[in-house]
């Protein structure tokens, strides 16, 4: 072994100078076509619907587990997704349904995904919070909160090591940012000039606790300058918002620039299915339902004459639709096979790996050998 | 066939791949310009590049996590957590991530990843840098844990982690990189999953793995001159665990003796007890023993930390009163 000290210490393909400033306004000039708006309204109604689907399901006991909604978060998915080219990874965390949902992922599969059927997107491995699909390159929702973030930063890492042109968005809620692993990686994605995005969406809330009483700095995207890190805070329920905010960011990414977009939004229903939110005032929860980002979107688009009362009924319907092929789907796809259960926990087969059932002995119970066979 | 260092066949088994394959990587604390703590990655950054030996901060979690990130995509990244007591600091990233992945997804992501990393006491360390906690990843499915304690061994059993498409946890131990074995000029990479009988004898079965195998093999060498035919099972792989070697073993034997270097109550021990009184309940002629670290967080002051640590003496004793005991018996 060689004891002599190597010349070379810096480590990414990439080039980029520190002290990139902190961008602290959204992108101004925002400007997408009339198509892309339809194609904004179509993809949000059809997470609400989709999402509302899942919850009756639930209480039908369809549905096990926890189960998180993306009720109210409709815009951000809608604008976030768009901004992606189909070569780029997106990590999401457990409230995971819409995005799935708008990176293509057929709508059958996410149902019975949470049916916990055979041909749901992770064949009934995952549920609720642990979707994914290779194809459609949605590395996963994680039911860790952050979990997600340093696997991210890794994926990225790949992209770099490999001098690909793709990008990771890493999408988290407010309350991740309060994690060791959400710094560790900002300052390693930082520190290494990888092509990532990490998406705050700040709904207010971490389960019952506010951002307030939970971040000493509220204004999360701020955290970024600890890693001289680009970052913004955008309207997250103004879909074409989201989307301009998010060309910059990957743009940034691309570029070997790491950046962290904030997205504002709130969060109609309670944490999960089953949480009432009784920690909300009356007015809060009035004011959410004001602010609808579906209702107000369309309410704009109207004005601009993209939507008319037909056109609104019409998107409805469609959405209705494929919900309701959705839940077929999902109720006629059988239950996972028992004789399944030990496929999937090594990769590379490798014998003596465990195959018992828990009622079964490890060995079957040994006749007493006869005495005089015992050699003394 | 050569006689080298433990250590030397470490770095030799991963400077191997590193040639042989270009999506393998290292990455870890000071393993580049400061060659690693150990000196396991000598030479390395200089041979491969920053790109390939990655410096990281300290950030256990953080680049645990990247290197399962990476190896979801494809690539095949060699971590290095300096030693196993930070690996707790990667605990959610191991247990919950790397272990979880293939299944969870339904087997769509494969986390062909290695973390190498040394356990062990006996340094002066103190109470958080002596510990054998390989405990908490061989009691996780979905996680591969190698446990080698032979040079040879240890670069089969790298080679072979590095080449599986499964989180495979690599056992080193500070007190094995200085010892020297032979090692075969054409190494082939071992099988995970097989335990192997370091030394074959009839009189009893000793079972054990990392530091304390050496220390069974001079234990068996010892006993030998007083003519006991001592059987000593190396289990190489903690999970999966070859049950049936030791069973087949103690159905020849009839009396086994466990070393460890980890904690007694729940320790790998336990679990090899309880696979003798499953399998061979009725062939035994003695309780099985064990031989395990005492129950305290690891003291500094020497005396106190060779009290702590099982040791060659322990060994002996432990085998020389179950053999008394099957002679009570019979």
């Amino acid at each position: 072994m060689s004891t002599t000290k190597p010349k070379v210490a810096r480590a990414s393909t990439r080039s980029a100078t520190a002290g990139t400033p902190t961008k602290q306004s959204p992108p101004s000039g925002i400007s997408v076509t009339e198509a892309q708006e339809l194609a904004f309204y179509r993809q949000m109604v059809l997470v609400r619907r989709f999402e509302e689907r899942a919850a009756r399901a639930y209480t039908e006991a369809k549905v096990g587990g926890y189960c998180h909604l993306n009720l109210g978060e409709e815009a951000t998915v809608a604008g976030l997704t768009a901004a992606l080219e189909a070569g780029d990874y997106l990590y999401t965390n457990y409230r995971e349904h819409g995005y799935a949902l708008a990176r293509g992922i057929a709508p059958g599969r996410l149902m019975a995904e949470l049916y916990g059927r055979q041909d749901g997107v992770s064949r009934g491995w995952g549920g609720s919070m642990h979707m994914f699909d290779v194809e459609a390159r949605f590395m996963g929702g994680y039911g860790i909160v952050g979990g997600q973030v340093p696997l991210a930063t890794g994926t990225a890492l790949a992209i770099d090591y490999r001098g690909g042109a793709e990008a990771v968005v890493c999408l988290m809620g407010d309350g991740t940012t309060n994690i060791g692993a959400f710094h560790e990686s900002l300052n390693i994605a930082a520190l290494w000039n990888l092509p990532i995005v990490y998406v705050v969406n700040n709904n207010g809330l971490g389960m019952g606790t506010t951002v307030e009483q939970s971040s000493a700095e509220p204004e999360l995207y701020k955290r970024a300058a600890s890693y001289r890190m680009a970052s913004a805070r955008v309207d997250g329920n103004d879909p074409a918002a989201v989307y301009e905010a998010m060309r910059v960011a990957l743009a940034s990414a691309r570029n070997g620039k790491p950046y962290l977009l904030e997205t504002m939004t709130g969060r109609m229903k309670g944490h999960s299915v089953v949480d009432p939110a009784r920690y909300r005032s009356r007015e809060e929860a009035e004011a959410l339902k004001a602010a609808d980002p579906i209702a107000a979107y369309a309410v704009r688009l109207h004005e601009h004459g993209v939507l008319t009362d037909d056109l609104i009924a019409q998107v409805d319907a469609e959405a209705m639709s494929t919900v309701a092929d959705a839940v077929a789907f999902a109720d006629a796809s059988p239950h996972p096979d028992v004789s399944t259960l030990f496929d999937y926990t090594y990769a590379t087969p490798v014998p003596n790996d465990s195959r018992r059932l828990p009622g079964e002995a490890l060995y079957p119970a040994a006749p007493r050998p006869v005495l005089s066979e015992v050699s003394a | 066939m050569s006689v080298i260092s433990y250590r030397q066949a470490l770095h030799d088994a991963l400077r191997e791949e590193m040639l042989r394959d270009e999506d393998v990587f290292l990455i870890g604390e000071e393993i580049g310009l400061f060659e690693g703590s150990y000196k396991i990655t000598a030479g390395m950054l200089e041979e491969f590049g920053p790109r390939r030996v990655r410096d990281t901060p300290i950030a256990e979690e953080g680049f645990t996590g990247a290197a399962i990130g990476a190896a979801m995509v494809g690539l095949r990244p060699v971590v290095e957590i300096m030693t196993i007591n930070f690996s707790l600091l990667a605990l959610d990233q191991i247990v919950n991530h790397a272990a979880k992945i293939y299944g969870m997804f339904g087997g769509q992501a494969r986390v062909p990843m290695v973390i190498r990393t040394p356990g062990g006491g006996g340094q002066q360390l103190g109470a958080t840098h002596s510990q054998n906690i390989e405990l908490y990843y061989a009691f996780v499915p979905g996680m591969k844990v190698v446990a080698p304690s032979t040079p040879a061994d240890a670069k089969a059993l790298m080679l072979a982690a590095i080449r599986d498409d499964d989180p495979v946890l690599v056992l080193e131990n500070l007190a094995l990189y200085n010892t020297t074995g032979e090692v075969p000029d054409n190494v082939q990479p071992a099988e995970i999953g097989r335990a192997k009988i370091a030394r074959p004898g009839t009189d009893i079965t000793v079972v054990s793995y990392s530091r304390m195998a050496t220390v069974a093999v001079q234990a068996a060498e010892r006993l030998a001159a007083e003519g006991i035919d001592v059987e000593v099972i190396d289990l190489m792989s903690l999970r999966p665990l070859d049950r049936d070697t030791i069973i087949e073993s103690v159905k020849k034997t009839s009396c086994a003796v466990i070393l460890e270097d980890d904690w007694l109550t729940y320790g790998i021990g336990a679990e090899i007890a309880a696979t003798i009184s499953d399998g061979a309940f009725d062939w035994l002629d003695a309780p099985v023993r064990r031989v395990a670290m005492a129950e305290v967080p690891m003291p500094y002051a020497k005396s106190l930390e060779l009290a702590a640590l099982p040791s060659l003496d322990d060994a002996v004793n432990a085998i020389r009163e179950t053999l008394d005991a099957v002679a009570r018996r019979r």
